[in-house]
C-alpha cells in the first residue's frame, strides 16, 4: 500500500483548504450584506444631487459651466473602479475586457487616454497595458469614504477644465443582483442633457453668491457622488463574486476530497486482495 | 400642513434627516439664512455650521454640517452635506498625493500603450478558464 499514505496527506491539505475557502466565503457574504446597506444609504444623495443638477443644467443661468459643453474630443480620461484583492472570480477580467473594448475604439481614433484608477487591480492592469496613469488610490477598504475620491478626481477634473481632457468615462462594475454583476461605462463629462424636454420651467434659482460659484460646487460634487457610488457599489459587487468564486471552490474542494477517498479505498482494497492472495499462494506452496 | 416645507438632509454616505419643518436656518456663504415655507428657489454653497430647524410648538433639531450645497424649492429644501472638509487648498493636496501615488506605481513602467497585446493576453486567460470548465464537466 504504497499510495495509501500520500493519498491521505493530500485528503487533509484539501480539506484544510476547503476549510479557508468556507470560511472566506461566510466572510463575503457577510460583508456583502453591509457593502449592500452602504449602497442604499447613498442613494438618497446620489438622486438628491441628480435632480438639482437636472434642474441647473436646465435652468437659464448666464454662466456656462464647461461640465455642460460638449466639445471635439482629442483626449479622454477614464476613471476606472477595481477591487484590491483577487479571488473574486471574473470580476475584474470582466471589466478589464469591456475596457480595453473601449480603450481599442479611442485608440483607433486617435484619441490619447489619461487614466485615474481606484484598486491595486486596476492600477496594474493599466500599468501592464502601457497607458498613462495620472492618479490611484488603492486600499479603500470596505467602507469607502468620500474623501477618498476627491483628490483622484480633482486631477481628472482639473485637466477637463483646463481643457486637456475632453471627456471623462467611468468604468465600474454595476451590481445587479448577488449572482450578477455587469461591467458598465457611463460617460461622466460632458454630462448628457435630460431627455426630458417638457421638464424645461422658466424660472431659475436665486444665486448666492453667483451661479459661476453655485454651478462649480454642485457638478464637482456631482461627479464625485457618481463616482463614490460607483466604488460603494464596486464593494458590494467585489464581495457577492468573492462569495460565488469561494462557494464553488469549496463544492470543488469537497469533489476532489470524495474521488480522492474513493481512490484511497480502491487501493486499501487493492493491497488487501494482493496480501491475501500472497498469503495464499505461499500457503499453497508449502 | 400648508406653512411646513420639507426637509431632506443627505450626506454622499448616508441620509440624515427628512421630514417637515415650519423654518429652516442654514449657514449659507454669504450669511446665515432662514427659509420659510414657499421660498423662491435659491441655491447657495454652505459653510460649515449649524443647520437649524423649526419643528414647532418651540421644539428644534440641529444638525451640524462641514459644509456643502443648500436647494431650495417652493415646497423643498435639500441640503447636500459634505462628509469630508473642503476647501480649494485641501482638494488640491489631494489631488497631488493621488497624482504623487501614481507616478511612484509607475517607475518601472516601460513598455507604451499596447492594446492589441493586453487583448491576446485576455483571451488566453479566458481561454484557460474555458478549458477549466469544460474539463470540471467531464
Amino acid at each position: 500500500m504504497a499510495g495509501g499514505k500520500e493519498i491521505k496527506t493530500k485528503i487533509a491539505s484539501v480539506k484544510n483548504t476547503q476549510k479557508i475557502t468556507a470560511a472566506m466565503e461566510m466572510v463575503a457574504a457577510s460583508k456583502m450584506r453591509r457593502a449592500q446597506d452602504q449602497m442604499f444609504a447613498t442613494r438618497p444623495y446620489a438622486q438628491r444631487i441628480a435632480s438639482v443638477v437636472r434642474n441647473v443644467a436646465i435652468a437659464n443661468a448666464e454662466y456656462k459651466h464647461p461640465f455642460l459643453v460638449e466639445r471635439e474630443v482629442k483626449r479622454v480620461g477614464i476613471v476606472a473602479i477595481s477591487t484590491d484583492r483577487g479571488l473574486c472570480g471574473g470580476l475584474n477580467t470582466n471589466m478589464f475586457r469591456k475596457t480595453l473594448d473601449l480603450v481599442g475604439d479611442l485608440v483607433d481614433k486617435g484619441v490619447e487616454i489619461e487614466v485615474v484608477t481606484f484598486g491595486t487591480k486596476a492600477l496594474g492592469f493599466f500599468k501592464r497595458i502601457g497607458a498613462r496613469v495620472v492618479a490611484e488610490t488603492s486600499h479603500i477598504g470596505d467602507s469607502p469614504e468620500m474623501a477618498q475620491i476627491i483628490g483622484p478626481m480633482r486631477v481628472l477634473l482639473g485637466a477637463y477644465e483646463k481643457g486637456e481632457v475632453d471627456a471623462i468615462y467611468l468604468i465600474s462594475n454595476e451590481f445587479v443582483n448577488t449572482m450578477t454583476q455587469a461591467p458598465t461605462i457611463t460617460q461622466l463629462v460632458p454630462i448628457e442633457p435630460s431627455q426630458d424636454e417638457q421638464l424645461k420651467h422658466h424660472w431659475d434659482y436665486i444665486y448666492e453668491p453667483d451661479s459661476k460659484e453655485v454651478l462649480d460646487s454642485v457638478l464637482d460634487r456631482y461627479i464625485e457622488s457618481l463616482v463614490y457610488q460607483g466604488v460603494v457599489e464596486n464593494v458590494a459587487c467585489e464581495m457577492a463574486a468573492r462569495m460565488l468564486a469561494m462557494k464553488n471552490a469549496t463544492d470543488n474542494a469537497g469533489e476532489m476530497i470524495d474521488e480522492l477517498q474513493l481512490i484511497y479505498n480502491r487501493e486499501r482494497q487493492a493491497s488487501i486482495t494482493q496480501e491475501i492472495s500472497e498469503i495464499v499462494g505461499g500457503a499453497a506452496a508449502v | 400642513m400648508a406653512n411646513t416645507i420639507h426637509v431632506d438632509i443627505v450626506s454622499a454616505e448616508e441620509q440624515i434627516f427628512s421630514g417637515e419643518a415650519y423654518m429652516v436656518y442654514a449657514p449659507a456663504v454669504m450669511g446665515e439664512v432662514g427659509i420659510a415655507p414657499r421660498h423662491t428657489p435659491l441655491i447657495s454653497p454652505l459653510k460649515p455650521g449649524e443647520i437649524r430647524l423649526d419643528m414647532g410648538d418651540g421644539k428644534e433639531e440641529f444638525f451640524f454640517i462641514s459644509g456643502g450645497i443648500l436647494e431650495v424649492q417652493p415646497h423643498l429644501v435639500t441640503v447636500l452635506s459634505d462628509t469630508a472638509i473642503r476647501a480649494h487648498d485641501l482638494d488640491e493636496a489631494a489631488a497631488l498625493e493621488a497624482q504623487k501615488r501614481a507616478e511612484e506605481a509607475l517607475v518601472d513602467q516601460q513598455s507604451d500603450l499596447d492594446v492589441a497585446k493586453a487583448k491576446a493576453e485576455l483571451a488566453a486567460a479566458a481561454a484557460q478558464i474555458a478549458a477549466i470548465k469544460k474539463l470540471r464537466k467531464k
